[in-house]
């Protein structure tokens, strides 16, 4: 693909009519189905520049997860988002949501940097900087992470990389959470399913075997790279002594992973107003993603 | 009505809605508050208060919104941008006396602190508990927390931890218009626009932070700190690249040139290499098996590229003398010289050696003398100009020599500010990094926040009338220091 990529997108968008981009469809439905007539477009696709020295890779929307992270850990490195071998980079970011891992690796909102993006005009807008650090006007990257493409249709966007752990591995066994926690210095996962707690520790490998050391002597068994257990698809915020019911908590970020669909979020009334003029002020028309409302997207 | 008859007016509502000893308008108060850490001699706030609650700061943007006029938010005023200097008679509403700690959650590992609680002060407060607040600007021992949240700051553990917008969880926040918000949640997502996520970072032109709740970081139980010395500058940026390239994100890595290390020396002796052509100095931190390996592979890196001698601090006595120099290095320009222009661009980390030796270029052929101590790990430069303002022309030179530096950083790939912000001073810089539409895409955001202009007018973006056109701000007073 050539470097007319962006303009041949931005022409895909066009300035009229309802619009969104499909990307891996793995969260379709997340804060509503777009509304029928809406016309559905590919964002491009490719690495364009890739310096591990810098910690960053600039990367079309399209892109999926899996050749991204393919390419980066040809150099041990990776990005914080997480999916499916369909998701893409774009979908990922506009789902925003962490997965288990944050707790070491940050959040998707630290990792975009830079986004190219397609406005409700049809004008390719460019918002934040391609550096690690940067603090130069209003940062619309934040905004466009989470947003579902309701403020804009990204088409390429510059991400912060980390370097891959040396060592990482799952431990199963009895502790509760509360107990579990504070057991070992920074594990990158800390799940609960009610009865054990299962335990994703990373790092340089002589550091993370003397933690196991330290979790197999309370009781705990290592049980590989894998996550032992089947995180069920849908987040629901867990507050303590809810029911789990069947589901799977997130220690560190109060997720409990659910196999049915959380009830709508409720927000104040004044957090939606600003929300909503927000959106309005970005699309006036309200042609981006009609039917879809981030209001409405789980945790 | 003449707008004095108004000022009185408003003046009494203050007194009325929060109280005549938390309201001010005297010469003296006007003047202290007329200007913060950077060289804007500003205008004259219209009233200055100083709230103590939530409903004290609503109270305050009511009046203003009666009355029609701007308000300023303020902290410490430390900010080196403009970006608490009043420019049209505004409120000047300072939340300094919002300082306390409300609410410590280990378990949950945040704070709900106020806007006004000083970054150390929070830092000593939770010494000893196993957790810390990582931002740590070298301004720490006066900005408070507001500030920080507004300018998104820095510091030099911000390198693996994360400027200050990866440790907000949560803000209270009073609406340009008085309505109270409260952005995000204490669990790190909350669904819907990232509202939390703008307002950092938004130079008190979004609203006042009232509320604020804060990450709290385990402490590591390790930390090892380095102090490298190079013979050649460019050696030690060579330095820096290459170990960030190995795949080791340390928690800090700072140099200092020749310079300052010099100065700061003068002013502390904490016993720096005075004949190095730089210095770096290197803390990393985690699990102290890992931290070796780490420690290990940074002197063989920096061998490799020139360095003179690595020391590792072999007590934290030894560590603190290496950071005191460090942190002592602003106070140590003071002594020397009247006046200093700090600057704060941000470039590839991987063109720290062209870029350097662009800003000494440059420094030379204006005559001026620079000084560079700054975040080299993540590539945020701090060319410190040092110049005697009574020097027929010196200004001129000073503010020429800063522009192509800015230039030099763009030309890079950089951007405009890492930390300092854009406030005032880099405004007219904008149009350079951004495009006109890319411009009124972030006006968008502003006008969805404030529709009406009022919250910290002028500053940030370009557009409109600008406060220099009331206050001649492209002028450097003199004794000024930046
Ligand atoms: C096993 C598994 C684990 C997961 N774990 C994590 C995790 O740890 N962290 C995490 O972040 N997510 C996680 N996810 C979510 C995953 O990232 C989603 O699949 C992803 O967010 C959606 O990507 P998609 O390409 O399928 O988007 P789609 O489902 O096609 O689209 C989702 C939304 O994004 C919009 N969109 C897509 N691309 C663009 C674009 N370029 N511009 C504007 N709007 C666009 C769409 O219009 C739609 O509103 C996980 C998913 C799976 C299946
Ligand atoms: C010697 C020195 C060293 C410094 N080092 C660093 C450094 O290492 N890293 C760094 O990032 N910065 C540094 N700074 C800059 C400055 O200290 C920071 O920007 C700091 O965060 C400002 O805090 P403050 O309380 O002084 O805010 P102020 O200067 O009072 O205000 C700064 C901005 O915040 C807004 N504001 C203040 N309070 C609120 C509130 N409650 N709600 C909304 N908006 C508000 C103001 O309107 C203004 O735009 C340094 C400054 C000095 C003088």
């Amino acid at each position: 693909m050539g470097m007319n990529d962006l303009e041949d997108f931005r022409e895909s968008v066009g300035e009229s009519g309802p619009v969104a981009v499909v990307g891996g469809r793995t969260h379709w439905t997340v804060g509503g189905n777009p509304t029928d007539d809406t016309r559905l477009v590919s964002a491009p696709v490719g690495i364009d520049s890739f310096d591990p020295s810098e910690m960053t890779v600039s990367v079309k929307a399209g892109t999926t997860l899996k050749d991204l992270n393919e390419e980066l850990s040809r150099y041990r490195q990776e990005v914080c988002l997480e999916g499916s071998s369909e998701t893409t980079v774009g979908g990922a970011l506009m789902i925003g949501t962490d997965g288990i891992r944050r707790n070491l690796i940050g959040s998707v909102r630290e990792t975009l940097l830079q986004a190219e993006y397609v406005d409700a005009k049809g004008k390719l807008i460019k918002a934040g900087g391609p550096t690690v650090k940067n603090v130069t006007g209003y940062d619309l990257c934040r905004l466009l992470v989470g947003s579902l493409g309701t403020l804009g249709l990204v088409g390429r966007v510059i991400l912060r990389t980390r370097p891959q752990s040396e060592k990482s591995v799952w431990l199963q066994g009895g502790l509760q959470p509360e107990e579990a926690r504070h057991v070992c210095f920074q594990p990158s996962s800390l799940l609960w399913n009610g009865k054990e707690t299962f335990i994703q520790l990373e790092g340089y490998g002589i550091d993370v075997d003397s933690e196991v050391l330290k979790l197999k002597n309370l009781g705990y068994e290592e049980m590989g790279t894998k996550c032992p257990i089947s995180i069920p698809r849908f987040r629901h915020k867990f507050v303590n002594g809810m029911c789990l019911d069947g589901g799977i908590v997130d220690v560190y970020s109060s997720i409990l992973y659910k196999s049915t669909e959380a009830a709508e979020p409720q927000h104040s009334n004044e957090v939606v107003r600003l929300g909503n003029k927000v959106r309005t002020m970005f699309d006036p028309s309200g042609r981006l993603n009609p039917g879809r409302d981030p209001y409405r997207a789980g945790p | 009505m003449n707008r004095s008859r108004q000022g009185d007016q408003l003046f009494r509502e203050l007194c009325r809605d929060i109280g005549a000893d938390r309201v001010h308008r005297d010469g003296a108060s006007q003047l202290l508050y007329s200007r913060d850490g950077s060289a804007f001699p500003g205008g004259i706030p219209g009233v200055v208060c100083f709230p103590e609650t939530t409903q004290h700061v609503v109270d305050c943007i009511k009046a203003a919104n009666r009355h029609d006029r701007s308000f300023v938010p303020r902290g410490a005023g430390t900010g080196l941008a403009g970006g608490a200097v009043p420019c049209d008679a505004p409120l000047v509403i300072s939340t300094t006396k919002m300082n306390s700690i409300l609410e410590v959650n280990y378990e949950k590992r945040f704070a709900w602190v106020e806007p006004g609680v000083v970054n150390l002060d929070l830092t000593k407060s939770l010494t000893g508990t196993g957790f810390h607040f990582a931002p740590d600007p070298s301004s720490q021992q006066s900005c408070t927390i507001g500030g920080n949240v507004a300018n998104n700051s820095g510091g030099p553990h911000c390198l693996a931890y994360g400027v200050t917008n990866a440790h907000i969880l949560a803000i209270e926040v009073v609406l340009p218009d008085g309505t109270l918000v409260e952005l995000g949640d204490v669990d790190g997502h909350a669904s819907g626009y990232d509202l939390r996520g703008v307002f950092v970072g938004g130079e008190g032109t979004l609203g006042i932070a009232t509320r604020i709740a804060v990450k709290l970081t385990p402490d590591p139980p390790e930390i090892c700190t380095l102090l490298l010395d190079f013979m050649d500058v460019a050696d030690a940026a060579k330095t820096v690249s290459a170990i960030i390239a190995s795949g080791i994100v340390p928690a800090a890595i700072e140099m200092m040139d020749k310079r300052i290390v010099n100065v700061v020396e003068e002013f502390v002796k904490v016993g720096y290499p005075t004949d190095a052509a730089a210095v770096l100095i290197i803390e990393v931190d985690g699990l102290p098996k890992g931290v070796k390996i780490e420690v290990e592979r940074i002197q063989s890196i920096s061998l490799e590229h020139g360095a003179r001698s690595v020391r590792v601090a072999s007590s934290d006595e030894e560590r603190e003398q290496i950071w005191k120099g460090r942190k002592s290095a602003f106070g140590a320009v003071a002594q020397i010289q009247p006046g200093y222009y700090l600057h704060d661009t941000v470039i590839p980390r991987t063109k720290l050696v062209e870029v350097l030796e662009a800003v000494y270029e440059i420094a030379n052929r204006y005559e001026l003398i620079v000084m560079n101590v700054f975040h080299a790990g993540d590539g945020n430069l701090h060319p410190l100009l040092v110049f005697d303002p009574q020097v027929p022309g010196i200004m001129e030179r000073v503010l020429a020599a800063g522009e192509e530096i800015v230039q030099v950083s763009l030309d890079a790939g950089g951007v405009l500010s890492g930390e300092h912000g854009i406030g005032l001073e880099k405004k007219r810089f904008m149009e350079k990094l951004f495009s006109e539409e890319d411009l009124a895409a972030q006006k968008l955001l502003k006008d969805a926040f404030d529709p009406d202009g009022r919250a910290n007018p002028f500053k940030v973006l370009p557009s409109g009338a600008s406060c220099g056109e009331v206050n001649h701000l492209n002028q450097l007073p003199d004794g000024a220091w930046v």
